[in-house]
């Protein structure tokens, strides 16, 4: 590839292009693309396991107590012939949620698109300090290999909850973890050092490295939004580490801190823990904003609607996400006027939220909607986002959170807003593919893939709502403990169901894209890619169409849905009747669904922003001539131009001769 | 959703289910709103041959008006809130009875202060996870832990407030309706953390002093 790198006419081309060999291209690279794919990969493998984590947990919800099929294997005491008891269980919900957040969320939308996009959008040849970048990466992975070795030692992993309460997690007896809590702080001590690195580059290059004429209201947001999380994470990791430290003292060098017993305060913990949880928050959900918004604009053909609004809202967000932790407290007996204090800087925080929300819509409005799967995603992560910054404000509400707290209306409400990132993922991955790989994705596959995504992801985190009125408490093991829940099992058994289906959707994306990636286009391949596509969605699409007819007929959803899911796995005639009839239907649209892996061009989508500019995959320093730019990044169907892009470096010469369309 | 609340039985109970109904009608007329305008505008504005899409970079007047009116909603329902969160939190009202609720992995230990009104002395009873109180009383609860944190939940006294060692933190209600509810606890606080749980026994006066007389020391 690095012989299509011409000299450039402004910019002389780094000297280093000669051929790097299999290890500095695809391991030790200091290339910002791929330390972006590594990231990309890193999060994925971490997305399968976190995944199947949540699977396990939904199990034991649904069927307590029950042997998960296909676990047998597990040896004790993680599971007893496939039982997963209670210790297993805390384990799990602990680690899910620390992999999602800290090696799926951040690694995929910070590490990969932070670190593939901005030089490229910002016109840059590589980041400001490419070994630095080469580090966190590492660094991040041996945090990944840290916390995954937590598994393997005596007493299992850390099972206090992603938040590890002090003192439950502060002290091994409380837990019966000793080396697993341990390992759990290590891995974010060194993961934190991984993002500070990634942060202190991603800042240097957007200030330092723009091209010429990339001012900064002339970036993208997706990179306005990468510079905040940057910011945010610079600030807040080193919160996150003095606290992590701090308990790793109190369990292993027998400080007080956080134990009352030797003058420590427990709730030290959790107004350190949270100061730095809040601003995280923000960095997972940033990114997904950004970019949701660049897609939103490229397939509405429409600038983004108040991109000025958008920008200074994402500004706001990152000084408020400052002073709102304590909304994470008010039941933890912290004085009640903080509480007061914190529920008016939590109601101020939603304000620029509800403004993106309204500008996203305003995107759209009049535009001339392409509805590609990057756009299908987007969409779906914004009216995921909608659901979850609206059921915000219930908790925001200090007299009715005493009620929804550490309940699922909470589990509800943090799925929406950090699972529905994974919405605003998938969008990117569509969208940055082509450029990322060179390959498009397939877009058949991409639309099955979003209509399940999309229908179970809430039928699996909507009804938790309903739960969590209930009063049904997060984190509890066995439900049916509970005399008040019993009514309720039956909206555990269908989220349950929802999310084995969600689980069983995502083959589609891996098959897209692994097929994609390797353009796999022998017969037999996409025989079998038609023939697994078509069980999968078939099976969905029966299951809902029985569910539906049996809730018209004989009353409430939940139950029926269930039946009608184990009508078909245990072979119920009309129920294999539906199923065969939706497979073959599916199965039969697919006949054409186009070459896997298909070549992409410079600029697939017809977008304005730079990283189009350069090849698809961009060669070692990104572009022949670094791109003069001449105008921000959302020119679609200026009337300047007949087509309806204007992409950010195509000079106008004579800009009022240009013929109008209109 | 509403129906899906559990029956409550306190007096602040109320006043939170009607806060949260309030919330709960107002993000359900946005939630409709804006996904009733997307939908309208994922088909009007779908792409067409021919129709290019309106060149906009947004409307001041507009975007001032969709910020304004949230901030107002936003600050309505925070003064709406402060003044419950002070009725409930901040002044607890004259106690009728007293009780101590420590909390310890796996279990609720409750002390009654016994027929001398005084905890710590000799005539105290103590039993695990069997919380009863008098039916319209003001009850104060003494709510401590021994070990880690853990959260005293009613559900249907939409009262839950964490028991956090070191501290001694007070909490009370006033039960409206005799019956026998659950009391989980609400904070992950170990492998048993599912399945602790204690009762809370709403007693009739009858029933209140047939309990004291049965279970309390005799003075």
């Amino acid at each position: 590839m690095s012989d299509s790198v011409a000299v450039g006419a402004t910019h002389a081309v780094p000297a280093h292009h000669e051929e790097l060999g299999f290890w500095r291209t695809y391991v030790f690279s200091t290339d910002h693309k791929m330390i972006g794919r590594q990231f990309l990969f890193l999060g994925f493998f971490m997305l399968v396991l976190g995944g199947l984590m949540a699977m396990m947990i939904r199990w034991e919800l649904a069927w307590p107590e029950t042997a998960v099929p296909g676990l047998r294997w597990l040896p004790e005491p993680y599971a007893y012939e496939g039982i997963i008891p209670p210790q297993t269980y805390n384990m799990l919900f602990t680690i899910h949620a620390t992999l999602m957040i800290f090696f799926v969320v951040m690694p995929i939308m910070v590490g990969c698109f932070g670190n593939f996009l901005i030089p490229l959008m910002i016109g840059a040849r590589d980041m400001a300090f490419p070994t630095l970048n080469m580090l966190s990466f590492w660094v991040g992975l041996l945090a990944g290999l840290v916390m995954l070795a937590g598994f393997f030692v005596p007493g299992g992993h850390a099972a206090a909850g992603w938040t590890a309460y002090a003192p439950l997690s502060a002290k091994a007896a409380y837990t019966g973890v000793n080396w697993g809590q341990n390992l759990w702080i290590i891995s974010l001590l060194f993961l934190g050092v991984s993002s500070l690195m990634g942060s202190i580059n991603y800042i240097t290059t957007i200030v330092n490295m723009r091209a010429p004429g990339m001012t900064y209201f002339r970036m993208p947001l997706v990179i306005w939004s990468l510079f905040i999380t940057a910011i945010l994470l610079l600030l807040a990791l080193p919160v996150l580490t003095a606290a992590l430290a701090m308990l790793l003292f109190d369990r292993a060098l027998g400080t007080s801190f956080f134990l009352p017993e030797g003058g420590g305060e427990p709730l030290l913990w959790q107004h350190l823990f949270w100061f730095f949880g809040h601003p995280e928050v923000y960095v997972l959900v940033l990114p997904a904003m950004g970019a949701t918004s660049d897609i939103l604009s490229t397939f509405s053909r429409k600038p983004v609607f108040g991109y000025h609004a958008m920008a200074f809202s994402m500004i706001a967000i990152a000084f408020l996400s400052w002073i709102v932790w304590g909304h994470h407290m008010f039941v933890s007996g912290m004085n009640p006027l903080m509480g007061t204090a914190f529920m008016m800087s939590t109601m101020v925080i939603a304000i620029p939220s509800a403004i993106k929300t309204f500008n996203w819509l305003g995107t759209l409005w009049r535009g001339s909607i392409r509805f590609t799967s990057p756009m299908l995603f987007a969409l779906g992560f914004v009216s995921n986002f909608l659901i979850g910054g609206l059921s915000g404000i219930f908790m925001a509400s200090t007299p009715v959170d005493i009620f929804i707290h550490d309940t699922y209306y909470i589990v509800a409400h943090f799925h929406y807003v950090v699972a529905g990132i994974i919405f605003a993922l998938f969008a990117s991955v569509y969208y940055w593919f082509p450029k990322m790989f060179g390959r498009m994705m397939n877009e058949r596959l991409g639309k099955i893939h979003f209509i399940l995504t999309y229908i179970f992801f809430n039928g699996a985190f909507f009804p938790m709502h309903i739960l969590g009125v209930g009063g049904h408490m997060r984190r509890i093991y066995n439900p049916l403990q509970y005399d008040f829940l019993q009514p309720l099992q039956d909206i555990n058994i269908f989220i349950t169901t929802s999310a084995l289906v969600l689980g069983l959707s995502q083959i589609v994306f891996l098959v897209n894209f692994l097929a994609s990636l390797f353009r796999w286009n022998a017969k037999w391949f996409r025989f079998l890619v038609r023939t697994v596509v078509s069980a999968i969605f078939g099976f969905a699409l029966c299951v809902i169409v029985l569910s539906t007819v049996g809730w018209l007929f004989r009353g409430p959803l939940w139950p029926q849905f269930h039946q009608a899911f184990s009508a078909v796995l245990s072979g119920s005639v009309l129920a294999w009747i539906v199923l065969l009839a939706l497979f073959a239907a599916t199965f039969w649209s697919l006949r054409n669904m186009g070459e896997l892996g298909e070549r992409a061009s410079k600029n697939p989508w017809q977008a304005n922003t730079l990283e189009w500019v350069a090849l698809s995959p961009p060669p070692h320093g990104n572009f022949d001539a670094i791109p003069v730019v001449y105008r921000g990044p959302y020119e679609y169907s200026s009337p300047e131009v007949k087509e309806d892009w204007l992409p950010q470096n195509r000079p106008l010469i004579t800009q009022s001769s240009a013929p109008r369309t209109h | 959703m509403m129906s899906w609340l559990p029956e409550n039985v306190s007096t602040f109970g109320g006043e939170i289910d009607s806060l949260f109904y309030l919330i709960y009608y107002i993000t359900g007329a946005v939630f409709i709103l804006v996904t009733v305008l997307m939908i309208l505008f994922l088909v009007l504005y779908r792409h067409r041959e021919g129709r290019r899409a309106t060149y906009s970079h947004g409307n001041t007047a507009l975007e001032i008006t969709w910020t304004v009116i949230p901030a107002v909603i936003l600050l309505v329902l925070s003064f709406m809130s402060v003044s419950s969160w002070g009725r409930i939190k901040a002044h607890a009202p004259p106690a009728d009875f007293q009780v101590q609720v420590t909390a310890k992995q796996f279990n609720w230990e409750i002390v009654y202060p016994g027929p001398d009104g005084k905890f710590g002395t000799a005539d105290d009873f103590q039993i695990d996870n069997d919380l009863h109180v008098p039916v319209n009383k003001v009850v104060h609860v003494h709510l401590k832990s021994k070990d880690v944190i853990h959260s005293f939940f009613l559900p249907n006294l939409r009262l839950k407030q964490d028991a956090v060692p070191g501290r001694d933190i007070l909490v009370w209600f006033e039960a409206t309706k005799p019956g026998k509810y659950e009391l989980p606890c609400a904070e992950l606080c170990g492998f048993g953390h599912s399945g602790m749980r204690g009762w809370l026994y709403v007693d009739t006066p009858e029933e209140s002093e047939k309990w004291v007389k049965e279970n309390w020391p005799q003075q």
